[in-house]
């Protein structure tokens, strides 16, 4: 009998050179590998423990600083001079110095991976890649110094979670809302070793950049990554194709079913990723930071959502925004096309590229007791700052209204 | 067999409380055992001894790559953690770096902060005062990688090997 097979299933089986199947454990080789300044520093040292000079393949390798970026400290700035001589000893063309963008952003923009690959970073949110219809997940420095050394590295064949979401998102409603909303009914750890693939009519009708979101947060359920079938758009962001998969009907080991038609603006509220909510519920909420960027939410797309909402309107007196664009081709589009002045008349800061304040080191720490409302991915205990203080996450339509109010707002107010 | 005394940890511990990303960028690496699970409990490096265990809830581990979750974990002396469930990177990161993990459904019910429990790794059997807990044993790969001591001394063992 001829079993059916999900993409993901089809992606290893295609690189391994046999069929396999959710549950094997296989050595698998890989297409491509990227770490950042952060993860880089570690990969090093397990590579020079483990006695290795030379890596295996320089071209297939990445290395984009996003997150001391620029270094807030002479120690993150010692250890990224680390980072950087070890680049060019190994002769990397593909590395990347701080003012390029996030590794997740920049490592697709160059073109660097195509569908059907099987991509490992030294990131959790390599997920972000399964968008692109390939396999994509994140590991650890010495996951990463290992592939780097062998080419390959060992995983479980994961099962895959389908998400069919129904319907066309609404006016104000955008793929934040969505996977925020699939997170609140899968949960943080609903996907666990498996993999989630994002399907169904409103998947379909979304940009590229959208899609790019719900993979992100893949990681947030538990998942390895989020696959999200290819067609004419992601074909248009790399700038290339590869060898496409898709999942056979029915070959799914689970089905999660969301309307997206009916859905309205969400945000996970302070302390975990599945705790969401319409935001309707928690209007009013002070906010003392907002923060609109991230390989979540820093695209171009996002940041022409929420000039929309800002142009012509001010920054709330008690609240401080800072925009980051994800990359830099991101910063001088929106700079072309005038959303860069919309934000800073508004009273917005614009901040270099990279992950900003998303975790807490830098460009917008939170005080004690301080509440940001953020389009980044975590909400954890301390993520953004002091331990007393939390985090709202949110759509950039959501940010830029409650920033405006200077507390939690429903974007849907500001239609216009 | 690894014998030692509870800590006792609650679900979704994830990397951010374990080792919070301000302490990453340092040079001195032996800052991130002084930091370890400071995000959950504050006082807990000068509370925890070596050989003591760490039982959790479901999803120990969750968020970022950072490995050094796993290593200031080690680096303070835990001697294995125990939980419900792990998130997979974290998982990933511990066997890398011959920190033993047992994933034994249950376990939160059947040990209180304090008790001494022992874990045999080979069967994957945590005995507690309250009786045993079962998990299925690491596939025999990764009980190697644990214990050549990580994926590096693994590597190293695999080239040694490969050159004869």
């Amino acid at each position: 009998m001829a079993m059916a097979s999900t993409a993901v299933e089809k992606i290893i089986s295609d690189k391994v050179g046999r069929r396999v199947s959710a549950g094997e454990f296989v050595e698998c080789p890989v297409d491509f590998a990227y770490c950042h300044d952060g993860t880089g520093v570690l990969v090093i040292d397990a590579l020079k423990r483990m006695g290795v000079e030379r890596i295996r393949d320089p071209d297939s390798f990445s290395i984009v600083f996003d997150h001391s970026v620029p270094p807030y400290s002479d120690q993150a700035a010692t250890l990224q001079a680390r980072v950087r001589k070890f680049a060019r000893e190994q002769g990397l063309k593909k590395f990347h110095d701080m003012g390029e963008g996030i590794c997740h952003e920049v490592v697709p923009e160059k073109g660097y991976v195509a569908p059907g690959m099987v991509v490992f970073g030294a990131d959790s949110h390599t997920c972000t890649l399964g968008s692109f219809a390939l396999f994509s997940t994140g590991v650890g420095a010495t996951d990463l110094a290992f592939i780097l050394a062998t080419g390959k590295t060992w995983m479980k064949v994961p099962e895959t979670i389908r998400v069919e979401c129904r319907g066309t998102l609404r006016e104000a409603v955008s793929s934040k809302d969505l996977i925020l909303e699939i997170t609140r009914v899968i949960g943080t750890d609903g996907a666990t070793y498996k993999a989630l693939e994002f399907a169904g009519e409103a998947v379909r009708a979304m940009s590229q950049s959208s899609r790019m979101t719900m993979s992100n947060m893949a990681v947030e359920m538990g998942a390895k990554t989020g696959f999200i079938e290819a067609d004419e758009k992601t074909v248009a962001f790399l700038g290339r194709d590869g060898k496409r998969f898709s999942s056979d009907s029915g070959a799914f080991h689970e089905l999660v079913e969301v309307d997206a038609g009916s859905l309205e603006p969400c945000v996970a509220c302070p302390g975990s990723v599945a705790n969401v909510k319409p935001v309707r519920e928690v209007e009013g909420a002070h906010v003392d930071q907002a923060f609109l960027g991230s390989c979540t939410n820093g695209r171009y797309e996002d940041l022409y959502e929420a000039a929309r909402i800002l142009r012509g309107r001010r920054v709330h007196q008690d609240t401080r925004m800072i925009v980051v664009p994800a990359s830099k081709e991101v910063h001088m589009k929106a700079q072309r096309d005038g959303l860069l002045d919309i934000f800073l008349e508004a009273g917005a800061m614009i901040g270099v590229t990279g992950c900003g304040p998303c975790l807490g080191v830098h460009m917008g720490v939170i005080g004690e007791n301080e509440v940001a409302v953020s389009t980044s991915n975590r909400n954890f205990i301390g993520r953004m700052g002091a331990r007393s203080s939390s985090v709202y996450l949110a759509s950039p339509q959501t940010v830029a209204a409650s920033a405006v109010e200077g507390k939690i707002t429903d974007p849907r107010r500001f239609l216009r | 067999m690894i014998r030692g005394r509870v800590w006792k940890f609650g679900d979704d511990i994830d990397t951010d409380v374990i080792i919070p990303a301000k302490y990453l960028r340092s040079v001195d690496q032996s800052v991130w055992p002084k930091h370890v699970l400071e995000g959950v409990d504050p006082g807990f490096s000068s509370k925890v001894k070596p050989g003591d265990i760490i039982v959790a809830g479901k999803n120990f581990g969750c968020g970022s790559s950072r490995e050094q979750a796993a290593l200031a974990i080690k680096w303070a002396g835990v001697a294995a953690v125990v939980a419900e469930s792990f998130a997979r990177i974290f998982f990933r990161n511990a066997i890398n770096n011959g920190l033993p993990l047992v994933e034994a459904k249950g376990i939160s019910g059947m040990v209180e902060e304090g008790d001494v429990i022992e874990i045999d790794l080979d069967r994957g059997i945590v005995k507690t005062p309250k009786g045993e807990a079962k998990s299925t044993p690491l596939p025999p790969f990764l009980q190697e990688i644990l214990k050549s001591g990580g994926l590096v001394e693994y590597y190293k063992a695999q080239v040694k090997r490969e050159q004869k």
